[in-house]
């Protein structure tokens, strides 16, 4: 009697156990989901309330925003063109410059490099990357953007400052700061997130493509340029896409070295704006309200561009998973 | 010169500039230390940890924005870090092959590298706005949402690292799903969950931009998160662009200080990532 007894205690105690059990278990998913879904309502989030905050700015001034030069907080006309323009060249520059580097470091680190100084290599252009853009900014200003003013910008005037056809893109006086400066520093910040992508997607192109192709007695050049870089393309282009959005967004090390004009000047050697660059510097000073929602339209205006980089750089890094290199 | 000679050639030449390149990449970070080295280190005094910034003209430290950036990085880890962990679990274990959560990781990807000057409008719109000042809660709110993306993503990549066989025992044992997850997916995976969130850290202990719409600065020494804070990267931002020579080496002095801690970070988080059980 006895044993039957504690036995019933045993199993409704089991049962007891197992229910409570499924109920943290439900808790627990739907816990974790939650908060999974959280990261698509901050998406959301942001995109309301740039949209709310820009809408004054976009009313006002609709699509000629996008258009105009004038950037003036005295008469409140605000115009994105400049700083626009000063985002998209600063980028293309500093694309200009990392690309090749990037490709050239990840070549070296996949197909070069003797496998113990791989890891410290690896590392040491990672640590590039972990250094805050404020660092870079701090440095841009006092180190490189001189050293360029004696060196570089005066040989670049020099030579190709009289060039027919680009030589109005090297013409002014050599400032130091300006649109070249900042393309640098932007390249030098990029350059870590390209080319460890790149170094991933080389990575992964099968061992059996690469030996085929020794085996027919091709140099290692020709190896990279006829199999690993067919095969990654659309990767390669992921890395640089990735590299192009961080260009795009980056703040504090621009606002530093770009001398903060919202002008468009043709020269690269002239001082300019970008997008971010006039947020950091103008957002303490804007006075009215309609520079502040000016300013978040700007800031609106750089999440739309970012994004889109950025979608895009995501499909083709997918695109490349899913065994679909070229 | 023969086709194989000039075959030769072309290889060197692209194996040389390869090697250029590299060398100019680690020229890069060597130049950019070395400048931190002979620019802070005479700034980094006894004055430095324990002073106020000062007004121009005067001596001081950076105690006040060590202060702040120390409080608003924990609060931000406090606040991310739970948020990041569970969210990278339900990706990892509870969604497998769902439609959802492929939404979900490809959103969280787009975050890891948006601008952060944006999320700073975006809590300077949702908190700052509403709330009638700049915080030190704002900045720390910032910082957080910066960490959240981070921690997800390696969380995520970490659990699925832990080999299903693991799970299977667990559910043979009778151990339920959230038992399984918690005592046994966690635990195997505890050292790169640990390397996320040490990289997340270091991330925003050097974020500015954020911060300029939201904690802004507080030249005087503030414990109230209700008020605008001082914070380092916003101190040095200033000082460096002063005219003032004592504010420009203070903030070469704060430049130091905040890379050696990020760099330490870093290398920290690498070495943890090390010892990990569960390989990649």
């Amino acid at each position: 009697m006895t044993g039957i007894a504690a036995s019933s205690g045993f199993e409704a105690r089991i049962g007891y156990w197992a229910r409570s059990q499924k109920r943290y278990d439900t808790a627990f998913r739907l816990g974790t989901a939650l908060f999974a879904l959280l990261v698509l309502v901050l998406l959301g989030g942001v995109i309301v309330a740039l949209v709310d905050g820009a809408a004054p700015a976009l009313a006002k001034f609709k699509l000629g925003f996008l258009v105009t030069e004038e950037w003036n907080p005295v008469t409140d006309e605000f115009g994105a063109l400049a700083p626009i323009y000063g985002t998209l060249v600063t980028s293309a520059i500093a694309m200009l410059i990392a690309v090749p580097i990037s490709f050239g470091i990840a070549l070296f680190i996949t197909e070069l490099c003797p496998p113990w100084l791989k890891r410290p290599i690896g590392t040491a252009i990672e640590l590039l990357a972990g250094i805050p853009s404020i660092i870079y900014g701090i440095w841009g200003l006092f180190v490189l953007a001189p050293l360029l003013q004696e060196t570089a910008q005066p040989l670049l005037i020099e030579s190709l400052g009289s060039l027919p056809g680009v030589g109005f893109l090297f013409a002014g006086p050599p400032l130091g700061i300006g649109v070249f400066t900042a393309g640098l520093i932007l390249a030098i910040m990029v350059l870590p997130f390209i080319a460890s992508v790149m170094r991933d997607v080389f990575e992964a192109v099968p061992a059996l493509l690469k030996e085929s192709a020794y085996g027919l007695g091709a140099t290692t050049w020709e190896v990279v340029w006829s199999v690993v870089l067919p095969y990654t393309r659309s990767g390669m282009m992921g890395g640089i896409m990735l590299g192009l959005g961080r260009a795009l967004g980056e703040t504090m090390a621009v606002t530093f070295v770009i001398g903060n004009a919202h002008r468009i000047h043709a020269s690269l050697f002239a001082p300019g704006t970008t997008i971010s660059a006039a947020l950091a510097n103008e957002f303490a000073e804007a006075t009215t309200d309609i520079y502040l929602s000016s300013l978040v339209a700007l800031g609106l205006i750089l999440f739309l561009i970012t994004f889109s980089v950025l979608v895009l750089a995501k499909l083709m890094l997918q695109r490349l998973q899913r065994g679909l290199g070229t | 010169m023969t086709r194989y000679q000039r075959r030769k050639l072309a290889n060197q030449v692209a194996l040389g500039l390869s090697l250029a390149a590299t060398v100019c990449g680690l020229a890069w970070l060597a130049a950019i230390l070395i400048t931190l080295l002979t620019q802070g280190l005479s700034a980094l005094t006894a004055d430095l940890f324990t002073q106020m910034t000062p007004p121009p003209g005067s001596r001081g430290g950076l105690l006040n924005a060590i202060y702040g950036s120390f409080i608003m990085t924990a609060l931000a880890t406090l606040i991310g870090t739970p948020v990041g962990i569970l969210a990278g679990t339900y990706l990892a274990e509870y969604s497998r092959g769902s439609r959802l959560a492929e939404v979900i990781r490809f959103i969280n990807d787009i975050l890891l590298s948006a601008p952060s000057i944006i999320v700073g409008l975006f809590v300077y719109e949702i908190v700052v706005v509403r709330v009638g000042h700049f915080s030190g809660w704002a900045g720390a709110l910032a910082l957080a949402i910066i960490v959240v993306p981070v921690v997800v993503r390696t969380t995520e990549d970490m659990l699925r690292l832990v080999p299903d066989s693991l799970r299977e025992a667990a559910a043979a044992l009778g151990a339920p799903k959230w038992r399984a997850v918690v005592q046994i997916s966690y635990r195997a995976a505890l050292q790169g969950i640990v390397t996320g969130i040490m990289l997340a850290v270091a991330r925003i202990s050097g974020e500015t931009a954020p911060l300029l719409f939201t904690a802004l600065n507080n030249q005087f020494w503030s414990t109230d998160l209700n008020a605008p804070m001082a914070n380092l990267p916003v101190v040095i931002f200033q000082f460096a662009l002063s005219p003032y020579s004592d504010w420009q080496s203070l903030a070469w002095g704060g430049a130091l200080l905040i890379t050696f801690v990020i760099l330490t970070l870093n290398i920290g988080a690498r070495v943890i990532a090390s010892w990990s059980t569960v390989k990649r």
